[in-house]
């Protein structure tokens, strides 16, 4: 009977296939047009035009040097969100990427600051120290959460205070800052990086864009092979839908937690590298302080997947990139804040929506299509007799 | 016996999820003030229909009659306001509140919250002898007290049909006896009673009218005055029975998994040590079928888990093929050969939310045609997965379609397809055909004895005790965490089996013929080889002198545990023989006399 159902098994995938692509991408969109309407109202209650507001916005990101600065921007959000998609991936919800961003930075500007090697050895060190230190902060809650059974979503958060701590203690002149108090200004930095630390930049007609952007999406190659094409990635894929088959099926949990988290850690270390090497060049109190949360944000979005990540990191970048231009204008900057809370509210809600459906109509769909070739059979047989 | 009104009516309900029907075309009448008990084995659709009845789930089709009016349930809400009041199996009490806090719980505008309520409370607590303290704290209760505390919250409530889901599942006899006290004070207060379970005594003891559920559609209604035990199993079970003759054996005296002294011991919410797994010894054979009796939480679930290395152990030894398994990983385990078919399937067996491919590779992501060295092969583990649909049988438009959209039955045929394709060593059946339809349960029988006759072992844990009898080569009883007794399936009845389960009997159990020659015929009946009845026979006479036998024999072994086996011998040296001699002879050629053997089997015990 399977033989008989073959020709039409195939036209019953295309269908399931296009649809499961529309389902997919009708999630965010909704979510960011139910958001784009919700700040219009608002723009329109507090007297000003969202039409001129949103023609501001489509024009920065029309210009070549406002592309380039998202782009510049995307490319660290596009790290930190991989970084907690990684985790969310087995359902290791790392609230701590800023706790693990800033650390890895102050090492790296610390490190990058003594060492005066080759290019073509020193970054690829500094890159190494970032991803073993923001590895090393992460597992601290992984080694909590498997020993002592504490969720990371807690000691996440607090390691990010702690983090924040630890930085205050360690960027004091004569630790990690140079004793006279080091750079331009007269806050408390690194020592500047050595010149050979500096990653290269490709200078377009919008200014200088990152180079890092290679690495942000060779890391994304990266992350979709692991997960799909090796048994590392079954794993984890399996431990994140559930942990107790997975358990069963011969999975380590505790094993694959601990690395999840570190990965997660690593790549968030990692996200800070590109502004540190091509931009600052050394570390100061002011770092990436929300990068970690913009990634969660980025990475709900992004439905966890590599592309999905690339155009909310690009979304973000420019909702983001946008907001000192409206004030300018005098436009309340805020309003890009309630756009992107908005965006993420209705994405969890459409994401969750979308997903059910999805089961129960496949579920019938498929329900239905054995019915209809119990039925055919049932006719045939009928006829034969 | 109650009035004659009715208080629910159900009509042609029909209920449909994807891939299964769980409810087809059922008719129930509950009479007011009656105790009616709805029977069926699990997943035969008697908790679906219940939650149709409370406004849990809507029929697609069929109506619902309350009290003669038809009504529609869009929530539990609308039950309720039409005094349906339904106690779960799993009690829904918040342990750090009182009873009385607990009972008015959410339905704070019926008495308030103070005195008002309190004296409610004792009211219905008085009026129908549930003996709740309203001021308890509900985590200082026991099970059957909070079994009470819901009654009594349901009754608050204003309800007049009662729904309890299997209440004595988790009650010791003594508090089955007073719960079917008050069930009975319930009914004298025109309370009418839905009383849902599938042990055959109690049901007999404490029902004024039974209706028996099979696979999803009510299969018959029976008086409890006129029916016997063996008439209600056969109902439930219908012609399921694996046929017990195919039973060639295939034992070797290859040890395959050896178990040695395994204890386990966890410490519980109160940090008292409860001792899990006691001292298990065991060895299976290349290609025999160990089959695992008990009632369910007596350390069946643990024992797999040790084996599988889900559970560590505090001590004891797993031994497969000669390796010592004790220090490794699942994973490891798993490698080196063991086949595991998961008591749970949604839990432990399948990625729901997967299509079929990946569930393939689920549990040997380390093995051809899964991988290759580190990488995961998918076009390897797709060929694969078709492969595996067409030989079990296994229902799909396709591979790409995620697990959960397929019925329970094409979920276990696709696990056994799995776990079989890696060619175990040893394979792990927990409850295989539970809840499978018919066919399908066939199929994954017919799929484990050819896996035995090439030599696979079998630890085999089923809570149809049919099954296990079926398809056993040897039986253990575990109770309370310890193999308490053994079985030969060949000279054992379920019923004794049952009786060992309870920790009434120990040592080697071993039923007199008669009883066995009787379950023969019970069987060869559902096999569906005679339905004429037919006339007296002498045949006939003979089993009804063997079925009270039979009787007596289990009467003594209810009364002495330890002496049951010399009791049981006892009464094989009598009368018994010579009827079971007959009945024997009467099995082999099947046809009409094996039917009146049964029927008089039937009568001599009704007529007790």
């Amino acid at each position: 009977m399977s033989t008989t159902t073959h020709p039409v098994q195939r036209g019953f995938f295309q269908r399931i296939d296009r649809e499961k692509l529309v389902l997919a991408i009708a999630a965010p969109v909704l979510a960011v047009i139910v958001a784009v309407l919700l700040c219009s109202v608002l723009l329109a209650v507090a007297g000003y035009s969202p039409f001129q507001a949103f023609h501001i916005m489509t024009n920065y990101g029309t210009a070549s040097d406002g592309q380039v600065a998202i782009l510049n921007k995307a490319t660290t959000y596009y790290l930190a969100g991989i970084a907690v998609a990684f985790g969310f991936r087995m359902n290791i919800f790392n609230i701590g990427a800023g706790g693990q961003y800033q650390l890895a930075a102050l090492f790296a500007a610390y490190v990058g600051g003594q060492l005066n090697l080759p290019s073509f050895l020193e970054i690829p060190l500094l890159l190494i120290v970032a991803m073993l230190v923001g590895a090393a902060w992460a597992s601290i809650a992984g080694v909590l959460k498997v020993t002592r059974g504490v969720s990371e979503v807690i000691s996440t958060i607090m390691l990010n205070a702690i983090a924040g701590a630890v930085i205050g203690m360690l960027l004091v002149p004569g630790i990690f800052a140079p004793g006279n108090g080091g750079g331009v200004s007269n806050t408390v930095q690194t020592k500047l990086m050595a010149g050979s630390s500096n990653f290269f930049t490709f200078s377009t007609q919008g200014g200088q864009l990152y180079g890092f952007l290679i690495i942000a999406v060779l890391v994304g190659i990266g992350f979709q092979l692991v997960l799909s094409r090796t048994r590392f990635g079954f794993d984890l894929r399996a431990t994140g839908r559930s942990e107790e088959a997975a358990a069963a099926s011969g999975v380590s949990v505790k094993r694959m937690v601990l690395i999840s988290i570190c990965v997660s850690g690593a790549l968030a270390g990692l996200s800070a590298m590109p502004d540190l090497l091509t931009y600052s060049h050394y570390f100061g109190q002011n770092f990436g302080q929300t990068v970690g949360f913009t990634g969660i944000s980025i990475a709900l979005l992004g439905r966890n997947t590599p592309v999905g990540v690339a155009f909310a990191a690009l979304l973000w970048a420019f909702l983001d990139a946008t907001a000192p231009l409206l004030s300018v204008q005098n436009f309340p900057p805020e309003i890009i804040q309630v756009m992107q809370g908005t965006i993420v509210i209705c994405v969890v809600v459409a994401y969750e929506l979308v997903r059910r459906f999805g089961v129960k109509r496949q579920q019938q769909k498929v329900g239905a299509q054995l019915a209809a070739a119990a039925a055919a059979a049932n006719e045939k047989k009928e006829v034969a007799a | 016996m109650g009035s004659a009104t009715v208080a629910v009516e159900l009509r042609g309900i029909t209920k449909r999820f994807p891939g299964v029907v769980a409810n087809h075309d059922i008719n129930l009448t509950v009479r007011t003030g009656t105790v009616h008990a709805l029977m069926g084995e699990n997943g035969a659709g008697k908790s679906t229909l219940m939650k149709i009845l409370y406004g849990m789930q809507r029929p697609d089709e069929g109506t619902i009659a309350i009290n003669g009016e038809l009504c529609e349930f869009a929530t539990p809400g609308d039950a309720i306001a039409r005094g349906i009041g339904m106690v779960h199996q799993h009690f829904m009490l918040a342990d750090n509140l009182t009873v009385l806090e607990n009972v008015v719980l959410g339905g704070e505008k019926l008495h308030g919250i103070g005195a008002k309520a309190k004296a409610k409370i004792r009211e219905i607590s008085d009026q129908y002898g549930l003996n709740v303290r309203p001021d308890a704290l509900v985590e200082d209760l026991g099970v059957a007290e909070r079994q009470r505390v819901e009654i009594l919250k349901v009754l608050y409530r204003g309800a007049r049909i009662l729904i309890l889901d299997e209440p004595t599942a988790v009650l010791v006899p003594q508090e089955v006896d007073a719960l079917f006290g008050n069930l009975r004070e319930l009914k004298a207060e025109g309370v009418t009673v839905i009383f849902i379970s599938h042990k055959l005594h109690e049901v007999l003891s404490v029902a004024d009218a039974i209706s028996v559920i099979r696979r999803g559609t009510t299969v018959g209604d029976a008086d409890p005055s006129e029916v016997t035990a063996r008439q209600l199993a056969e109902l439930m079970v219908g012609s399921e029975l694996p046929s017990p003759e195919s039973r060639e054996s295939t034992v070797t005296d290859v040890e395959m998994l050896k178990v040695e002294s395994l204890r386990i011991a966890k410490a519980d919410a109160e940090g008292i040590e409860r001792v899990v797994l006691d001292d298990i010894s065991m060895t299976i054979h290349k290609g025999e079928i160990l089959g695992l009796a008990g009632v369910e939480g007596n350390g069946q679930a643990e024992l797999v888990e040790a084996i599988v290395g889900m559970l560590p152990v505090d001590a004891g030894v797993v031994t497969l093929d000669g390796k010592d398994l004790t220090p490794m990983l699942t994973r490891a385990r798993r490698e080196a050969g063991i086949g595991y078919i998961p008591e749970d399937r949604h839990r432990h067996g399948l990625l729901l939310e997967a299509p079929l491919w990946e569930n393939r590779i689920l549990g040997h992501v380390t093995e051809a045609p899964n991988a290759k060295g580190f990488r995961i092969d998918p076009a390897g583990a797709k060929r694969d997965t078709l492969r595996i649909v067409e030989e079990y049988d296994v229902r799909t438009p396709g591979i790409d379609v995620t697990a959960a959209s397929l019925s329970g039955g094409n979920q276990q045929k696709l696990i056994v397809g799995r776990e079989m394709s890696h060619q175990p060593k040893l394979l792990i059946a927990a409850h295989p055909t539970r809840g499978v339809d018919v066919g399908a349960q066939a199929q994954i029988w017919e799929h484990i004895r050819v896996a035995q006759r090439g030599g696979l072992a079998v630890l085999l844990i089923s809570a149809d005790l049919d099954e296990l009898i079926g398809l056993s080569d040897t039986i253990k009883v575990i109770y309370r965490g310890r193999l308490v007794a053994d079985a030969d399936p060949a000279t054992v009845t379920a019923e004794d089996l049952g009786t060992a389960m309870t920790g009434a009997a120990g040592g080697h159990i071993e039923s007199d013929e008669t009883a066995l020659a009787q379950a023969a015929v019970v069987a060869d009946e559902q096999l569906g080889r005679s339905d004429a009845p037919g006339g007296e026979s002498t045949e006939a006479v003979a089993a009804t002198e063997a079925a009270e036998a039979a009787e007596a024999a289990t009467a003594t072994e209810a009364a002495e545990s330890a002496e049951a086996t010399e009791a049981a011998e006892a009464a094989e040296a009598t009368e018994g023989t010579e009827a079971a001699e007959a009945a024997d002879e009467v099995d082999a050629p099947a046809g009409d006399a094996a039917d009146t053997t049964d029927t008089a089997a039937d009568d001599a015990q009704a007529g007790e």
